[in-house]
């Protein structure tokens, strides 16, 4: 048994995620994480799953067609350490070419890790959000400022606020 | 910024009332299912639960950070919570430390979203809509007393996830969206 990753990417309609792991249930895969979303109206789903490649290959051809499916044997579990605080990330503006790339290099640049990023365009509005991670270390005046003048440049605003959570 | 008035019984009441130690329990994790069923309401005069009282709050206290613990989080099944906000930058209104049993909210606005995480569900955080002013009526253990309290901010935020708790439901039954759940974050 080895970690598999299946992604299904095609048009959506009801019922490709109850198809999809239906014939993953049917070859004794046991689902962990997923994430699906509506992408521009296409269906994408990413699951990680631990079972057998040959078998789910088999199980998931009569699927294949409009759906593009891919199976593939991952590595062993790579448990995520958070390298430090959280932090939600937010960006909206007018749409343009880069905006993606360049604040999140400016992340990148004090050595942060984004864990989970959306983007949606609705009309002309671009709008971005991430969780971001940050090293201890990181100089976050620094990093907001350098945000706020790449988010000039850019026209559209950002902001950076903690995400941390309460225990209750 | 205003905060609610106090209600003077319970911001005075101590657990040193209940007149004995607690003993520290274990803290139960989900997916136990005492953790989704509807606590019993309990009599507040039963030295059982009197004991009970005592050790929720021995045992919330030496949990660190915990700001709260119901009695199914202990592994039994009942209407009873203890609670301790003192101190959490989040806080506004404070009534300390206290013990609650067959506690209701009687009326709850001002709804706003938080991240907020649980003992009994350790690897995930939620986001989650509350109410920010609350009030809530339910019995001191060891009393007949119907107390109310009217809190808001934080405290409000604690009481809804403990009555929760009591009725069998944990802070994912409550998440704001498909993509509210996350993996909780522990950096050294």
């Amino acid at each position: 048994m080895s970690q598999l990753a299946v992604t299904v990417i095609g048009p959506d309609r009801p019922g490709i995620i109850a198809d999809v792991t239906e014939a993953l249930a049917g070859t004794g895969v046991n689902l962990e994480d997923s994430t699906m979303t509506l992408l521009r109206g296409h269906f994408a789903m990413m699951i990680v799953c631990s079972g057998s490649l040959d078998e789910v290959q088999t199980a998931i051809e009569p699927l294949r067609g409009e759906l593009v499916i891919t199976v593939r044997a991952m590595g062993p579990e790579h448990e995520h350490a958070a390298i430090g605080p959280s932090y939600l990330l937010s960006v909206h503006g007018a749409d343009r070419p880069g905006i993606v790339a360049a604040v999140t290099r400016m992340v990148a640049a004090v050595g942060g890790t984004i864990t989970d990023l959306a983007t949606r365009l609705s009309g002309d509005l671009y709008v971005l959000t991430a969780e971001v991670e940050l090293p201890l270390t990181a100089d976050l005046e620094t990093l907001e400022r350098a945000l706020e003048i790449t988010a000039e440049e850019l026209g559209v605003g950002v902001t950076l606020t903690p995400a941390e959570s309460d225990d209750l | 910024m205003s905060v609610a008035h106090l209600n003077q019984t319970l911001a005075a009441w101590s657990p040193a009332q209940l007149g004995l130690v607690g003993d520290v329990l274990e803290v139960v994790r989900a997916p136990h299912p005492v953790l989704a069923t509807l606590g019993a309401t309990v009599d507040p005069l039963d030295p059982t639960m009197v004991a009970l009282a005592a050790d929720l709050v021995a045992t919330m206290r030496v949990s660190p950070g915990c700001v709260g613990l119901a009695a199914p989080q202990v592994g039994i099944s009942a209407q009873m919570f203890a609670l301790d906000v003192t101190g959490h930058p989040k806080t506004r209104t404070c009534h300390g430390v206290f013990v609650l049993c067959n506690a209701v909210v009687t009326e709850a606005s001002r709804q706003e979203k938080a991240r907020e995480g649980c003992m009994s569900v350790p690897d995930f955080t939620g986001d989650v809509k509350r109410a920010t002013r609350l009030e809530v009526t339910g019995v001191l253990p060891g009393t007949t007393d119907q107390v109310t309290i009217t809190t808001d901010a934080f405290e409000a935020r604690a009481l809804q996830h403990e009555i929760d708790h009591c009725n069998g439901k944990l802070f994912l039954d409550r998440v704001a969206g498909a993509h509210a759940v996350h993996p909780r974050k522990v950096y050294k």
